[in-house]
């Protein structure tokens, strides 16, 4: 290529920025996390009891059941997407975990009753959960169904199920039963590991991976492109449907696994588990600066607007806040971040009209 | 030709309608205008050039209420005015068709002609008045197109040619128009022209702007350059001739684009072949009727047509997106059948499509990330994207190709659209194709990029790649082309070699009138 010879022409300053400017931007962009802080430094000044070792434990670890949702919630969101089935796919498998551990899986013809151990458990559930995912990718993708259509019906779909997989009862007491080998059901809600709770763990493993995915796999960055703009995506060589199958079913499988964890934590699953959640899941997205039109956004701020809420909610209890205060002022929040996003695009799209 | 000197001695008798006095515009950064005069005649054409960035769109709108100067002011009719609103502007007589289409394509031709200023009789919208009105605007532009049809169903020409019915039906005393005929075949662009004439004698003042310099020596009355936000130049179009014009814009000779002396081997197998491509057209009829056609390794072949002859369908075939069609397609001896856009790719055929923005770029990516789209499989190592080897890739195209950027991350809407172009093409030329496509690469760029893309074209050429390109610029087919084939209502109605080109036939086989006040294209055409 280097043959090819072009008029030489030094290359202008193409809107050249002042560096006051980018350092705007760039405050702009990490408003989360400076609202993050900003919060801490808040409660931690309100009350003693917020900043302590013990309370930023449960606090991490109430975050992190809506944060695993939101990481998957992500994806489908950077593709232009939405996934209103997240919540349903809480309680679903967590009914389908107390189903396999209470009840084992019936076979007729033989008679038997099949027991699983829990790391089968787990995996089985999680499968469900990507199934779940399946079919609203295959929704979304084979019938055209707008996705938020197609996930509203799954969220009906999915709690049903879980519902009648008990008859709208509760699956109690899921410790297990020594002689099926199937005990040890609550470590993964309870448990730690170097002092830490399982849960947490479980967290950041699942954002590294997906930030992974996003930041640095071909994969990821096929997201960002059928988000941003679906048929230049498709011209390119990407296979938009595979990209979007794909999305919905790590989403599936993030909810199977927040499902899990409620179920543990509960040692109980209950039919109504991770109603509206679903809303959190989006609302932490929204938070972390990604745009719900698609192509823009990463999973460190998603994280961060788990967080926020997480703070937010933690904190407010801490002060004695009414419950009904809360809801008011998690949703002021929401509002002022969606707000600020699009303050966001609108000062960029003038950035880039800059020249003339 | 004389150059011209003095400005005031040529334009006694015009009268000025608009006066804009030392305009200047900052943005955070740059100077997007400088001190900028700028005057309107009425019942003239006012002629407005220069590169992109030159600060055009800018003085616009300004112009047209849309932004406000720093500093410098406004006298329109002598008495200063401030518009703080495109409705103030607009009720001032000054109406605007912008370079980027603002239709709603959701929505009939009718109802976004009248869109916001609806007719209505006690509340209720009056649609066959509407439409009636919309059908004689349609008349005038002579496109026959129904006015209840969706702007959505309507081709980028058709969709510019509502605009312009949009700014008819408004009455406006001063009309801009930026870029209005870039999508416009040679036929709507004379209809066009004849408008213009009409709003002319109408005592409308016309601010024209376009970077095809010929058209604008033809229907221009007082040309006005802008370079780098900075007034380059004013004078009456008669005295002045099209490398003059170039010279002032760009500061420098621009080179046209030279004709490589051919390369290709006919001996050689043709590295694509198509036979008998048929594609029916919804409804009734053919998009595509028996289109053959054969590509040789280093040739540059060019698919010359009015919009809707089918041109963009034919690329889309060879993408793919038509599994509908009939007919053979071989690409170097193997028959593509059922491939998806990415094994085409991968066999060695890539497009660059006609509209950048909606199917070439993803604007919500960096210049970076949108050269390597096509090609991120080629980039892993394990199973995640080199940095490395993709920063390479990037930088190695940014230079090959001269893209204008200050840095690979920077934001691809920040780019002139020259420079996205690049982009668009860059990502193509990185998966290596054999088969290279360009749908109008052209379009909506200035002079300069335009003899640089052509440029790079013919250097892929010389490397052996076989390039096909579609241009509804008949200037355009007398540069880099070693062969032309003409294509009319979907056959192909005309094919020549470079030697055998003449303005008549090509015109005559596209099936449009010839244009007989159209100069001769030479030299300087870019």
């Amino acid at each position: 290529m280097s043959a090819i010879a072009s008029p030489a022409t030094p290359t202008p300053p193409v809107g050249s920025k002042a560096f006051g400017l980018s350092l705007g931007v760039l405050l702009f962009r990490l408003r989360a996390l400076i609202a993050l802080f900003v919060l801490i430094g808040v409660f931690s000044l309100l009350t003693p009891a917020f900043f302590t070792q013990q309370n930023l434990i449960i606090l991490v670890g109430q975050t992190a059941i809506n944060a695993i949702m939101a990481v998957g919630m992500t994806f489908v969101i950077l593709t232009g997407g939405i996934d209103l089935s997240v919540g349903s796919i809480v309680g679903f498998s967590a009914m389908m975990s107390g189903l396999l551990i209470n009840r084992g899986v019936e076979i007729p013809p033989l008679g038997v009753v099949l027991y699983f151990n829990i790391p089968m458990v787990i995996v089985l559930c999680l499968f469900l959960g990507v199934l779940v995912g399946a079919f609203n990718g295959i929704l979304i993708t084979r019938f055209n169904v707008a996705p938020f259509i197609a996930t509203l019906g799954t969220l009906y779909v999915a709690r049903g199920a879980a519902q009648l997989s008990n008859d709208g009862a509760t699956f109690p007491n899921l410790v297990g039963n020594p002689e099926l080998g199937n005990t040890g059901f609550p470590i993964l809600g309870a448990g730690s590991v170097l002092g830490i709770p399982i849960v947490i763990w479980i967290m950041v493993i699942f954002a590294a991976v997906a930030a992974f995915i996003a930041g640095k796999t071909p994969f990821g960055r096929q997201v960002y492109a059928v988000g941003g703009n679906e048929r230049a995506a498709e011209l390119s060589g990407i296979y938009v449907n595979r990209i979007k199958m794909s999305v919905y079913m790590m989403c599936g499988l993030c909810a199977a696994m927040t499902g899990l964890i409620t179920a543990s934590q509960l040692v109980a699953a209950h039919p109504a588990v991770g109603e509206s959640y679903e809303l959190n899941a989006i609302a932490a997205v929204v938070l972390g600066g990604t745009s719900l039109a698609g192509g823009r956004g990463t999973m460190w701020g998603t994280i961060v607007g788990a967080l926020v809420i997480g703070v937010l909610t933690n904190g407010l209890v801490l002060l004695g806040v009414q419950e009904f205060w809360k809801k008011v002022i998690t949703g002021l929040v929401i509002i002022l971040a969606v707000v600020l996003d699009q303050l966001q695009e609108r000062f960029q799209q003038r950035l880039a009209l800059k020249r003339a | 030709m004389t150059k011209p000197t003095d400005l005031e001695t040529s334009v006694n008798g015009a009268e000025s309608v608009l006066v804009a006095e030392k305009i200047t515009k900052r943005f955070p950064g740059t100077i997007a205008l400088d001190g900028v005069d700028f005057t309107v005649y009425a019942g003239a054409v006012n002629v407005l050039i220069g590169e992109n960035g030159a600060g055009k769109s800018t003085l616009m709108k300004i112009l047209a209420g849309v932004d406000r100067p720093t500093s410098g002011r406004l006298l329109l009719k002598g008495v200063p005015v401030e518009f703080k609103s495109t409705r103030e502007a607009a009720q001032a007589g000054i109406g605007i068709i912008f370079q980027e289409l603002n239709l709603y394509p959701n929505l009939s031709i009718s109802e976004n002609i009248f869109v916001a200023r609806e007719l209505t009789r006690n509340g209720v919208v009056q649609h066959r008045q509407q439409e009636q009105i919309t059908a004689e605007l349609l008349q005038r532009l002579e496109q026959p197109l129904k006015p209840g049809t969706l702007v959505r169903d309507l081709r980028m020409g058709q969709q510019q040619i509502v605009e312009i019915a949009k700014a008819l039906s408004q009455n406006v005393r001063i009309l801009i128009m930026d870029e209005p005929t870039s999508a416009l075949t040679s036929a709507e662009t004379e209809a066009l022209f004849r408008i213009i004439t009409d709003l002319k004698a109408n005592g409308v003042a016309i601010i024209y702007i376009s970077h095809k310099l010929e058209e604008l020596l033809r229907i221009g009355d007082y040309v006005t350059i802008l370079r780098d936000g900075k007034l380059a130049a004013a004078a009456p179009a008669r005295s002045i001739t099209v490398p003059w014009m170039i010279e002032k814009m760009v500061g420098r000779n621009v080179n046209a684009p030279r004709h490589r002396s051919s390369t290709v081997s006919k001996e050689d197998s043709p590295v694509l072949e198509i036979k008998n491509l048929t594609l029916p057209r919804v409804g009734s009829g053919f998009t595509l009727e028996n289109v053959s056609l054969t590509l040789h390794r280093g040739e540059i072949l060019a698919v010359f047509g009015l919009m809707g002859a089918g041109r963009t369908e034919l690329f889309e075939c060879l993408m793919g997106l038509h599994p509908e069609a009939s007919g053979e397609i071989w690409l170097n001896g193997r028959q593509l059948r059922n491939e998806t856009v990415r094994e085409r790719i991968e066999l060695g055929v890539m497009l660059v499509p006609e509209d950048r923005q909606r199917l070439g770029l993803v604007q919500k990516l960096s210049v970076a990330q949108n050269i390597t789209l096509a090609n991120l499989n080629r980039l892993v190592t394990w199973f995640w994207l080199s940095d490395r080897r993709e920063a390479e890739e990037i930088n190695r195209m940014i230079r090959s190709l001269a893209i204008k950027t200050h840095s690979p991350k920077q934001a691809i809407t920040a780019l002139s659209g020259g420079n996205q172009q690049k982009v668009v093409i860059a990502k193509s030329l990185l998966t290596q194709p054999q088969v290279l496509m360009l749908d109008e690469p052209t379009r909506g760029i200035d002079v300069g990029a335009k003899a640089e893309i052509f440029e790079i074209m013919n250097g892929l050429a010389e490397k052996g790649m076989a390039v096909l390109f579609v241009s509804s610029e008949l200037p355009e087919m007398f540069t880099i082309p070693d062969r032309v084939i003409v294509l009319s209502k979907g056959k192909i109605t005309g094919e020549f070699l470079h030697d055998e080109l003449s303005e008549e036939t090509l015109v005559l086989a596209a099936g449009a009138r010839p244009q007989t006040e159209h100069p001769v294209p030479a030299a300087q055409t870019s």
